[in-house]
């Protein structure tokens, strides 16, 4: 068995999201060429951001809950689930952790962790109706929980109106702000800017080392991964499968609970209509461009994040909108998809080759080790 | 990755038999139609909400019916060729901008035509991904969705913008097309139905709604059903169209070109969906608006599911979906307070038969069920907004919940093919 840290096949794995970047930057460019926009001066709006540090704080930080939705998504991905609801759930836990958190008065630090779990709590209970009508009901995970986001929606619109408080200056409605003690500060450590860090990025890049502890130096994790390569022989191994599709969907809830935290604790203070929607699904992006591994989830996201920030002068600068950056993700994420699947074939096609070499140069060892084909087949 | 064939869970309830839905011919059809008219009476009776089955409800019913119908026929074609579509719900986002830049301009037929043509290029690129690559379905599904809403946000914001009527996020208003009304007979049945008789009522209702008001989409999108029902099972095309989704390899093993129908099925599938992406637009709100799907594409899925992968099980669930969508739209509140006392019945209607065929906790679990919506519907008068908007979807989980195990898809469904390597 060749190791991981094969020159080549570390080239080969490399240069399917390179071949995606460029694929998407070549589509990109030709749709802004036929709607007659200067296709140069787009791109160097986009690379070169005006005010860099402050574009840099922005992009750790809208990195820091793509990639914590990304892990949500992954956990599921890894066992073979399709957890398409974080977004209901994330929003969920988050709601339920600002509700919390603007009702009770704690020490500080016990504060943050109490609305953390709350929120964690909820958005894996939320996950887990997805899990158990799967397992209970054979209801496929993809339409469930596509159907619990809609609801979530409805069920938040609902039980915002029960307690909600104005907020001051606009029109806005939200939860009760959540006092000092919940709030998380954040972190001067780019110079030159009055951008903060989300504290809670150290939350991410803990998350992101559980993640990888969980699943790959675990028996729990072995299972998971064994079931979702084959749920067949996860059970000839003695896997409660059923259990296994619970419990993963109940992780991968409460990962997602941690999606809203950052700008929770960090930012919002509290839940109102205006608190963003719609990141489980950047998570889905995320997750399927890293491959589920944490680092490159974490690259994932932080290109992403960068994609959201540098677009907002695209509008001003160049005459384009700066929806354009939905079209670039969007490509992104759909040829990398098939770009990985064809590197997949010819990695295997390879393998055959080399194989069928070796064979060749060597045909006493493949005589010595089992019966030739004649054998079998008489 | 091939989340489709994934993690398969044995089925509860007696394993190893397979539980064959029974065929229903067109008279029993009749008569279960007559007998949900009678239970509705029954219950428009008991609780005064006359919007539960009056004409202007179920016919809103069929209009938000035909989306929802238009994107789960999309799917029966692209599943019965074993290519699972979750990115109906990004065709049809495709269909509703081109019904909108289409229609402001060139009229609301140009709008049509418009519609179909960007459903069928988002079909195109998910046959290119799944059958051309052999991507995991469902991921190109996403993957197709997610481009699609970020492409029409775009799109609109840059041929929108600046247009009289126009903004970032919605089209100039399109023209209506002509839509059919049987003057006397329609006006006849109002009549009757005014009466708010028990059963003759709901009757005329039910016949008023068709014969009133019924745009000529909708009128096309039935014959799309018939059509296709006859095209996937009464013709050869459509018999090896199905193999492909039942046994791929076999079918290569007798000649049919596998990939060709696959894609064929995918494109035709996305021109379906685009279509009711198409309609939303035109006929049930006259713009395209930002977000106006509202995740239809995926009830549409759910309403094939729902109907076992054949087309006059996918008419009826997305008739279910269309019907509880129009009670949260007219007089939401009462309505859906009133589809309490209809589920209550259900339920303890399952709940005896479930005790007769000896399933003790199935039987007990639907009779507590029932007995909490029961006082859920005595204890309150109505039921907030928010509750309301969530109904279609709540539908949607129940019925799966209730029908998903005794449902076969195609054997061959969501499993990537590549030619020469069957087992």
């Amino acid at each position: 068995m060749k190791t991981a840290l094969d020159p080549r096949r570390l080239l080969i794995g490399a240069s399917a999201p390179v071949l995606a970047l460029l694929f998407a930057v070549a589509v990109t460019s030709v749709v802004l060429a036929t709607a007659g926009k200067d296709v140069w001066l787009t791109w160097q709006t986009l690379l070169q951001p005006q005010d860099f540090r402050r574009a840099l704080v922005l992009t750790i930080n809208q990195g820091t809950y793509i990639f914590l939705s990304a892990l949500a998504v992954a956990i599921g991905f890894r066992m073979n689930l399709f957890n398409i609801g974080v977004d209901g759930q994330y929003r969920m836990g988050a709601f339920a952790g600002a509700v919390v958190g603007g009702a009770v008065t704690l020490p500080t630090g016990i504060h943050v962790v109490v609305i953390i779990l709350v929120s964690m709590v909820v958005s894996a209970l939320w996950a887990g109706i997805a899990g158990l009508l799967k397992v209970t009901r054979g209801v496929s995970e993809v339409i469930s929980t596509i159907m619990l986001n809609a609801i979530a929606t409805s069920l938040i619109a609902y039980m915002l109106r029960r307690v909600q408080v104005p907020v001051a200056g606009s029109n806005n409605i939200g939860t009760k702000p959540i006092p000092g003690s919940g709030r998380v500060p954040g972190l001067g450590l780019v110079p030159g800017t009055p951008a903060e860090i989300y504290g809670l990025v150290f939350l991410a890049i803990a998350a992101g080392i559980a993640y990888h502890v969980l699943l790959n130096r675990t028996r729990f994790g072995f299972d998971l991964r064994a079931t979702g390569r084959s749920s067949t022989a996860a059970v000839a191994s003695g896997v409660d499968v059923k259990r296994m599709v619970v419990v993963a969907m109940l992780i991968s809830g409460a990962a997602a609970g941690l999606v809203g935290m950052p700008i929770l604790l960090g930012e919002a203070y509290s839940y109102s209509i205006t608190f963003p929607a719609g990141l489980g699904f950047t998570g889905i992006a995320v997750a399927l461009l890293g491959r589920n591994s944490p680092i490159g989830m974490a690259l994932a996201a932080l290109l992403f994040g960068y994609l959201n920030v540098a677009a907002n002068p695209l509008q001003i600068l160049a005459n384009v909108s700066t929806e354009v950056v939905a079209i670039i993700q969007g490509l992104i994420l759909l040829s990398v998809v098939v770009a990985y699947e064809v590197v997949r074939r010819y990695r295997i096609a390879a393998e055959q080759r080399r194989v069928a070499r070796e064979v060749q140069e060597d045909p006493v060892d493949s005589d010595g080790s089992g019966p030739s084909p004649a054998e079998v087949r008489a | 990755m091939s989340a489709a064939t994934g993690i398969t869970i044995p089925t509860d309830d007696q394993p190893g038999r397979r539980v064959r839905l029974p065929r229903i011919g067109p008279t029993r059809v009749l008569l279960i139609l007559l007998g949900v008219i009678a239970v509705l009476s029954v219950v428009r009776v008991i609780s005064g909400a006359n919007d539960i089955d009056s004409s202007g409800s179920l016919n809103a019913a069929v209009t938000l019916a035909v989306p929802i119908g238009l994107a789960g026929l999309g799917g029966l074609w692209s599943e019965r060729a074993g290519i699972v579509n979750i990115g109906l719900e990004g065709m049809l986002i495709l269909g509703t901008w081109g019904a909108g830049w289409a229609g402001y301009q060139w009229g609301p037929w140009a709008g049509v035509g418009m519609a179909i043509v960007m459903g069928a290029i988002g079909g195109l690129v998910h046959a290119i991904a799944t059958v051309g690559f052999g991507v995991d379905h469902i991921v190109s599904g996403v993957a197709i969705t997610i481009l699609a809403g970020g492409t029409v946000q775009y799109l609109s914001d840059e041929a929108f913008t600046g247009v009289p009527g126009g903004g970032g996020t919605q089209s100039p208003p399109i023209g209506d097309l002509p839509a059919l009304t049987i003057p006397g007979v329609s006006d006849q049945l109002l009549t009757i139905e005014k009466h708010h008789w028990f059963f003759v009522s709901d009757l005329a209702a039910a016949l008023r709604a068709l014969t009133f008001d019924l745009s000529s989409l909708t009128i096309i999108a039935v014959l799309l059903v018939v059509a296709s029902f006859f095209v996937l099972w009464r013709t050869s095309f459509g018999l090896r169209l199905r193999a492909c989704g039942e046994s791929p390899w076999a079918a290569e093993s007798l000649g049919v070109n596998v990939y060709r129908y696959k894609a064929l099925a995918v494109v035709a599938s996305g021109a379906l969906a685009g279509l009711g992406g198409g309609f939303l637009a035109i006929v049930a709100s006259s713009q395209y608006r930002e977000g106006q799907t509202g995740g239809r594409g995926y009830i549409g899925l759910a309403a094939m599911i729902f109907g076992n992968w054949r087309p006059g099980g996918l008419v009826v669930g997305a008739g279910l979906f269309g019907y509880t969508d129009a009670l949260q739209l007219r007089s939401g509140g009462e309505s859906v307070h009133a589809l309490l006392l209809v589920m209550a019945v259900l339920l303890i209607g399952a709940a005896v038969w479930a005790w007769v065929r000896a399933r003790k906790v199935q039987s007990v679990v639907a009779a507590v069920l029932g007995v909490a919506v029961l006082v859920w519907y005595f204890s309150t008068k109505e039921i907030p907004a928010q509750f309301t908007q969530m109904t279609p979807y709540v539908a949607t989980l129940l019925v799966l919940a209730a029908a998903s195990q005794r449902l076969r898809m195609p054997a061959a469904d969501g499993i990537p093919y590549r030619k020469g390597q069957g087992g």
